[in-house]
């Protein structure tokens, strides 16, 4: 075999290293989906009416829908019925600080590199981690709460401040919007909560780890995001799975809204679930709704999201641009390997003046990997003086797989400017001896090279996320260079 | 003696079942420039991809003595970092990749390998700074990426910069003068002369007695569909200019027999 072939195969061979399952006590409801099961859900969770009121018309109006099909993946139809919608990791009592949480679940957080004592002590980051969809341990709260900052499970927030929930909740993500997000709907059992008040600029980066821990359960987490006027956060989100034979379904909804006059969401993500072994056994399935909606005049809404695992990747984090001068922004790159599979992209809908939202997609496939780009940019007809820029570049790493770009875009008022740029480039094996000749490895040569094809997405990342992301796409790197 | 540099032993390569070299022998010492000539597609590239290891070639015989070892056996990597330098024919562009943080990386690797700890980015930047005024190097090339958008000459010149920076044992140079201009070709070979020592050695493949001029080889070899058929001192250089290679390649015909 040829040494940049070797090298490569490494990489191939190099395991998803979150693999693991943590044993503590779950409790876990049967398999299957009905009425009776979305009020069990909301029953163990203590839920006000207007909740289990919101989750059953979810529900009924999710029995009237069809998958969608006009994605780009392929995959086996999903039984929908052998699903456990609903558990949680048993608590030994109830939780009332960090120090109660589980410590087998800590011990998860410790092999997943992000021990909260540790966020706690060093990284002022704040967190939540939801592992099976209920939030565990929300650190920082209290410090949070004296700039009037509401961080929390979305439990906690239903009981502590429903009227918030009541008010925003599925504002910017209807439960009638999409399949996954009725369903999403019906069934979600936590996910994080985040407010911030007037005048606040949150003052440390908010950050969720979402981890699917059980065999057969799916995760459907929600997070909703308010920002009032003149308020900014920066909110992270991580996630990973146990390595598992069969298919596991998440299914989150994220919702933003940029409430007032110049507030501000930067929302990033670091997506790593298990992304099914070499022959495509197994994996994630993520079909994820992200929405935000700029309602204040001058607000802003940006999404980075950097794509590594998962089987099969189905995710649009997109922007209503409804206040006058808003900004949305979308970044993004997606790995696939292997035999993954990604469709992602996003929709920009300008609707107040002067709005202007930027694209940048890269795109990366190695082995078998499927890599989609679908953007939606539409401006409104009152959409006056209204800009997009799109940039989508994809890399291909090997000539086993494929990029494929869908732009779409729709154009109602005459003073608005859209560009589209796009480009296809290949890791040649020109290229790896041209280093290899220099004396950087194969290794060190892909990684060189698909850090600069992404760099302007890394850019967005905050400082210890752009480093996760790097090595995450070298660890995830698995294609052959031809 | 010395030590050879190189040491190349009837070496036969080609590609699936087309030869392309038929019996290679070349020693270069330390100190040596050493010239290939010879028409197109005699091989002459195809020697510098093997002895840089490039995929792609089956070797069907001979040995490659680098120093002493095997330079065969080594992987590409290795013979870059051992001192084996190839300023190739066309370099290629690498989109994304930042030319000064990928030399740094070079360099780096080369002095890990000398046993030499990394060079801060100061100290990078003051070597660079250097070697740059040796080649008059635009500043702003180095904040490109590799080789993108560079002119053919820039390319060329490129190469013969990280040259200088990597200061390598043994420089193959693929026909570096084609694509320079008069000026440029000057300061290419003054860089090139400036960077040999008594103890390195330099295989010049050109098609052309001008670069001669100013890098003065101790040999000239002739190759000819894959084997070198005359080797001579540096007027055998002007003796090609003057009448080509076919009385070489057909010493009758060129007899008038
Ligand atoms: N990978 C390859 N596959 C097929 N043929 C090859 C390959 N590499 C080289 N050759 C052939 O081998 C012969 C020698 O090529 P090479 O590039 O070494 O010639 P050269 O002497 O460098 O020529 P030039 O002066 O034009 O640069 C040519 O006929 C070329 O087509
Ligand atoms: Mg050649």
């Amino acid at each position: 075999m040829s040494s940049a072939t070797a090298t490569i195969e490494e990489f191939v061979n190099k395991e998803y290293q979150y693999g693991f399952v943590t044993d503590v006590e779950t409790d876990m409801i049967p398999p299957g989906l009905n009425e009776d099961v979305v009020r069990l859900i909301s029953a163990k969770k203590k839920e006000p009416a207007f909740l289990l009121e919101w989750r059953l018309k979810a529900y009924r109006h999710w029995l009237t829908l069809t998958e969608p099909t006009w994605q780009q993946a392929h995959y086996p139809p999903i039984d929908y019925q052998a699903a456990i919608y609903y558990a949680a990791p048993k608590p030994k009592k109830t939780l009332g600080s960090l120090d109660e949480v589980d410590p087998e679940i800590l011990k998860t957080f410790d092999k997943l590199g992000i021990s909260l004592n540790e966020q706690k002590r060093l990284s002022g980051v704040a967190m939540d981690a939801v592992v099976d969809s209920v939030s565990v341990a929300t650190t920082f709260s209290t410090e949070l709460a004296k700039h009037g900052v509401i961080f929390c499970s979305f439990s906690e927030a239903v009981h502590k401040h429903p009227d918030l929930i009541e008010k925003y909740l599925g504002s910017v993500v209807p439960y009638t919007d999409n399949f996954f997000a009725a369903l999403n709907s019906a069934v979600f059992s936590d996910g994080s909560f985040c407010y911030i008040p007037k005048g606040v600029r949150c003052p440390m980066e908010l950050s969720t780890y979402f981890r699917i821990n059980s065999a057969n359960t799916g995760q459907f987490e929600r997070t909703l995001i308010v920002a009032e006027e003149g308020a900014y956060v920066s909110y992270l989100e991580g996630c990973t799975a146990p390595m598992r034979d069969e298919n596991q379904l998440h299914a989150a909804v994220v919702e933003i809204v940029a409430l007032g006059r110049k507030s501000e969401v930067k929302y990033s993500t670091v997506q790593n679930w298990y992304p099914g072994d070499k022959n495509g056994k197994g994996g994630i399935y993520n079909f994820v709704t992200k929405r935000g909606k700029c309602l204040g005049e001058s607000s802003k809404i940006s999404w980075t999201q950097v794509e590594t695992g998962s089987a099969i990747t189905w995710k649009y984090p997109s922007v209503l641009l409804l206040g006058d001068n808003s900004i949305g922004e979308f970044y993004s790159v997606a790995l696939t390997n292997n035999l993954q599979q990604a469709d992602t992209g996003t929709k920009m809908v300008h609707v107040g003046k002067n709005t202007r939202s930027t694209i940048i997609s890269k795109g990366i496939s190695a082995g078998r990997g499927q890599n989609s780009y679908r953007g939606l940019v539409k401006i409104a007809k009152q959409a006056t003086g209204a800009r997009n820029f799109s940039q989508c570049d994809s890399l291909l790493v090997g000539d086993r797989c494929g990029a494929h770009t869908f732009p779409y875009i729709e154009v109602k008022n005459t003073s608005s400017q859209v560009e589209h740029e796009a480009s296809t480039s290949k890791i040649g094996e020109d290229q790896i001896f041209y280093c290899n000749q220099r004396g950087i490895s194969t290794q060190d040569a892909v990684s060189m090279i698909v850090n600069g094809f992404c760099k302007e997405v890394f850019r967005e990342l905050p400082m210890e996320f752009a480093v996760e992301a790097q090595k995450l796409l070298g660890v995830s790197l698995e294609g052959s260079v031809g | 003696m010395k030590q050879p540099l190189l040491e190349i032993k009837d070496l036969r390569a080609g590609v699936e079942d087309k030869a392309i070299l038929k019996g290679i022998n070349l020693t270069i010492l330390p100190g040596e420039v050493h010239a290939v000539m010879g028409p197109n597609g005699s091989g002459k590239s195809t020697l510098a991809s093997i002895l840089a290891g490039r995929e792609g070639y089956e070797i069907t015989s001979g040995t490659v003595q680098f120093l002493g070892q095997d330079l065969l056996a080594m992987a590409p990597e290795e013979r870059a970092r051992a001192g084996v330098f190839l300023a190739f024919q066309y370099p290629v562009e690498i989109p994304g990749v930042n030319s000064t943080y990928f030399l740094k990386a070079a360099l780096n690797e080369v002095r890990k390998h000398r046993g030499l700890p990394e060079l801060d980015a100061i100290d990078f930047l003051q070597l660079v700074k250097e070697k740059m005024r040796l080649l008059e190097l635009k500043e702003d090339l180095l904040k490109r990426p590799v080789n993108e958008g560079f002119s053919g000459g820039e390319k060329k010149r490129n190469e013969i910069f990280q040259m200088a920076v990597l200061e390598p044992a043994l420089a193959i140079l693929d026909e570096t003068d084609s694509g320079l201009d008069i000026d440029a070709l000057k300061i290419v070979a003054e860089g090139v002369n400036k960077l040999k020592r008594p103890d390195t050695g330099q295989l010049v493949i050109t098609h052309y007695q001008r670069l001669l001029d100013y890098i003065i080889p101790d040999y000239v070899h002739v190759l000819h569909n894959g084997r070198i058929v005359r080797t001579g001192g540096k007027e055998l250089a002007l003796e090609l200019e003057e009448k080509g290679y076919d009385w070489l390649i057909h010493p009758a015909a060129a007899a008038g027999v």
